[in-house]
């Protein structure tokens, strides 16, 4: 009797897990869904290299795409070697002292600090005290600092995962430590970075407060040719189609969305990808 | 081994200094690039506004090589970034203030200011309501002044006769020039209202909060009413001056063009920096395209075109380079067209200098309305003036 109680109790329990699963993938669907047939007859070769219009149907979303390629070019090259190098520090190199702990407590709380915030920061030490104006170096710098954080702490849990045993056989085939976490730490929590540098990398794609603050314009007639040069980014872009009150835009809008999404998706291919070759290889 | 790794700590350290360094290297490489400016118009400011700067720079680039860019800051923040040079022009939904001009005249900033369109706020409700045909001036105060905060709860309470239900009220933020204009016109205080209404700074949130609820009422600029003709009913708005149109008075291209939509249609701005007028001439084209132009491309992004005769009169005082503002301590000073025509007449020689009031706690009652208001030459009042409170 005992028994068939318990048979019902997991049977509901797995009833909740399951519909847990369902709920937010069918809202998720539902969303994707509702976007893509809003936007996708806007969705064409003319509307990705197009520059942005008064007319809803000539629009395009070539400034803002390419200045979020660019925004995330910078951001990756600053933020994953410092993130990752600060992480290997961290975990191999530092000694469990107070000091460490204060900087971890730290990390862990600049990952959750909002993102107007670091647009402040951005603004007040690269776009001021360092000179650098509204330029698109300082929203990838911005961006940079906005996401070290998240690359820190999961290159940190990915450097965990390598057994302790692996460091201990290299050492003891008279490894010294550098070729040991080049040759096999490294190596082994690779594929773990790189799914935290995407996720860090997708986060920087969909800021739209920072760059706000930083100074990137709404429109813009060319492409970033330096450094120095003003901005755009494509959240920008959706955000202000949105505040539209023309129905067109909004069709601007979602198609943008759907741009944007299938960028996020072409990384996190990419990151599936690299991964798979990379735990192949061993 | 010690030692060892003592050196790799140093060189792991060493690292993270250049990459860090990295950041500050390649901005003193940027630093140079500066020295060759590229010639680029910038123009900031209002939301509200950037349909037509869009539309403008969309036209002028088929026709030009400059580069123009577009920023939207608010109007607040974009005379923020006007004032310290960042910008060379700013899109505005309203006048400059006194703070905002002392900040511009503190960095050496003189402004030329060209109204370039009229924007109607509509009174908007659900259609489902069929009693709200139109509203006057002094109940819509009532409706909205801070002191009917909980206590004008329902719509009989706005004018009898109408039904005895819950009215529910929506209204762009409170940071928005739309909202600083209605509360200025209806109210009588810049930026005071009640506090219990929905907000929101996106305008289409008040059209579907509108559309959903039908004993609402909510005010936002007209073209997202023109947007949304078929889910919304319009109220017609009356201001209880005969000369101006009498009745009540429905906002369109024509009621808000002649200025008889009173008072809820206003006129929006570009102000030009006259230094960067001088020195660049990417801006002199630009923004003399921007005054030429903007009538034809108003009405396709939901806005009023001025009549080709003040239209005129602004081109002029761009190519003349009018500096200050003849709209910024406006309450209820006159319409559009009777101070643009004032400041044509008399051209006093004083008025190149003349800037607005510069010091804000000043009572400015019915002084200057035009910055030719010289002890000499006294400028024609405008009429309609009311003393400015």
């Amino acid at each position: 009797m005992k028994k068939n109680h318990e048979i019902w109790y997991e049977r509901g329990f797995l009833l909740l897990c399951g519909f847990s699963v369902l709920l937010p993938l069918a809202i998720l669907f539902y969303f994707v869904a509702q976007v893509v047939m809003d936007g996708f007859g806007r969705l064409s070769l003319q509307f990705l290299l197009g520059f942005p219009s008064r007319f809803a149907e000539q629009a395009g979303v070539l400034p803002g795409l390419v200045g979020s390629f660019y925004l995330l070019l910078i951001t990756g090259l600053i933020a994953l070697p410092i993130g990752v190098g600060a992480a290997v520090y961290l975990e191999e190199y530092g000694k469990r002292s107070r000091l460490a702990t204060l900087i971890e407590v730290n990390i862990s709380n600049l990952a959750g600090v909002p993102s107007v915030i670091y647009g402040l920061l951005g603004l007040a030490v690269f776009v001021r005290a360092l000179g650098m104006g509204r330029s698109i170096l300082a929203g990838g710098c911005t961006l940079a600092f906005l996401v070290l954080p998240i690359v820190v702490i999961s290159t940190r849990e990915a450097l965990r995962t390598v057994p302790q045993g692996f460091r201990e056989a290299s050492a003891a085939l008279g490894a010294t430590k550098w070729q040991t976490i080049r040759g096999v730490v490294l190596p082994e929590a690779m594929p773990g970075i790189l799914t935290g540098a995407i996720l860090a990398l997708s986060r920087a794609l969909g800021e739209t407060a920072p760059l706000v603050v930083v100074g990137a314009l709404t429109y813009v007639t060319f492409l970033p040719n330096s450094l120095n040069s003003p901005f755009t980014a494509l959240p920008l872009q959706i955000y202000n189609w949105v505040s539209r009150p023309q129905a067109a835009f909004a069709a601007n809008a979602a198609a943008g969305i759907v741009v944007l999404l299938i960028l996020m998706l072409a990384m996190n291919m990419i990151a599936v990808i690299l991964r798979g070759r990379m735990q192949n290889r061993r | 081994m010690k030692s060892i790794n003592t050196a790799l700590k140093l060189t792991g350290v060493v690292g993270l200094v250049v990459s860090l360094g990295a950041c500050v290297k390649k901005k003193t490489e940027e630093a140079v690039i500066p020295a060759v400016p590229q010639v680029t118009v910038t123009l900031d400011g209002s939301s509200t506004v950037f349909p037509i700067s869009e539309a403008i720079a969309e036209e002028f680039k088929k026709a030009n090589q400059d580069n123009v860019t577009i920023g939207v800051s608010g109007t607040g923040g974009g005379f923020k970034k006007f004032c310290s040079k960042e910008v060379a022009m700013v899109g505005a939904s309203r006048a400059i203030t006194a703070e905002e001009a002392q900040a511009c005249s503190t960095n050496g900033v003189n402004f030329i200011e060209l109204p370039v369109a009229f924007d109607g706020i509509a009174i908007v409700v659900n259609p489902k309501n069929t009693f709200a045909e139109s509203v006057t001036v002094a109940e819509l105060k009532m409706l909205w002044a801070p002191e009917a905060q909980g206590k004008v709860t329902k719509w009989s309470q706005v004018r009898a006769g109408w039904p005895d239900k819950e009215i529910h009220l929506f209204g762009p933020g409170v940071d928005s020039g739309t909202y600083d204009y209605f509360t200025k016109a209806i109210v009588g205080t810049e930026h005071s209202s009640r506090g219990d209404f929905t907000s929101s700074e996106d305008d289409n949130v008040l059209v579907q909060g509108v559309t959903a609820d039908e004993f609402s009422l909510g005010f936002f600029g007209l073209s997202y009413f023109e947007a949304n003709k078929e889910k919304l009913k319009l109220v017609k708005l009356d201001d209880g001056v005969a000369e101006n149109g009498e009745g009540p008075i429905a906002p369109n291209a024509t009621t808000i063009g002649d200025a008889t939509y009173q008072p809820l249609s206003r006129p929006i701005f570009i102000y030009v920096s006259s230094s960067a007028l001088t020195e660049n001439e990417a801006v002199a084209r630009f923004s003399s395209f921007y005054a030429q132009n903007a009538g034809r491309v108003a009405a396709h992004v939901g806005y009023v075109a001025l009549p080709t005769d003040l239209a005129a009169i602004v081109t002029q005082r761009l190519t003349d380079r009018k500096i200050g503002s003849l709209f910024s301590a406006e309450a209820a000073k006159g319409t559009v067209r009777s101070v643009l025509e004032a400041s044509k007449l008399p051209a006093a020689p004083a008025a190149e200098g003349a800037a607005v009031p510069t010091d804000a706690a000043a009572p400015a009652p019915t002084a200057a309305p035009a910055p030719a208001a010289v002890p000499a030459a006294p400028a024609p009042a405008p009429h309609g003036q009311h003393p400015a409170k």
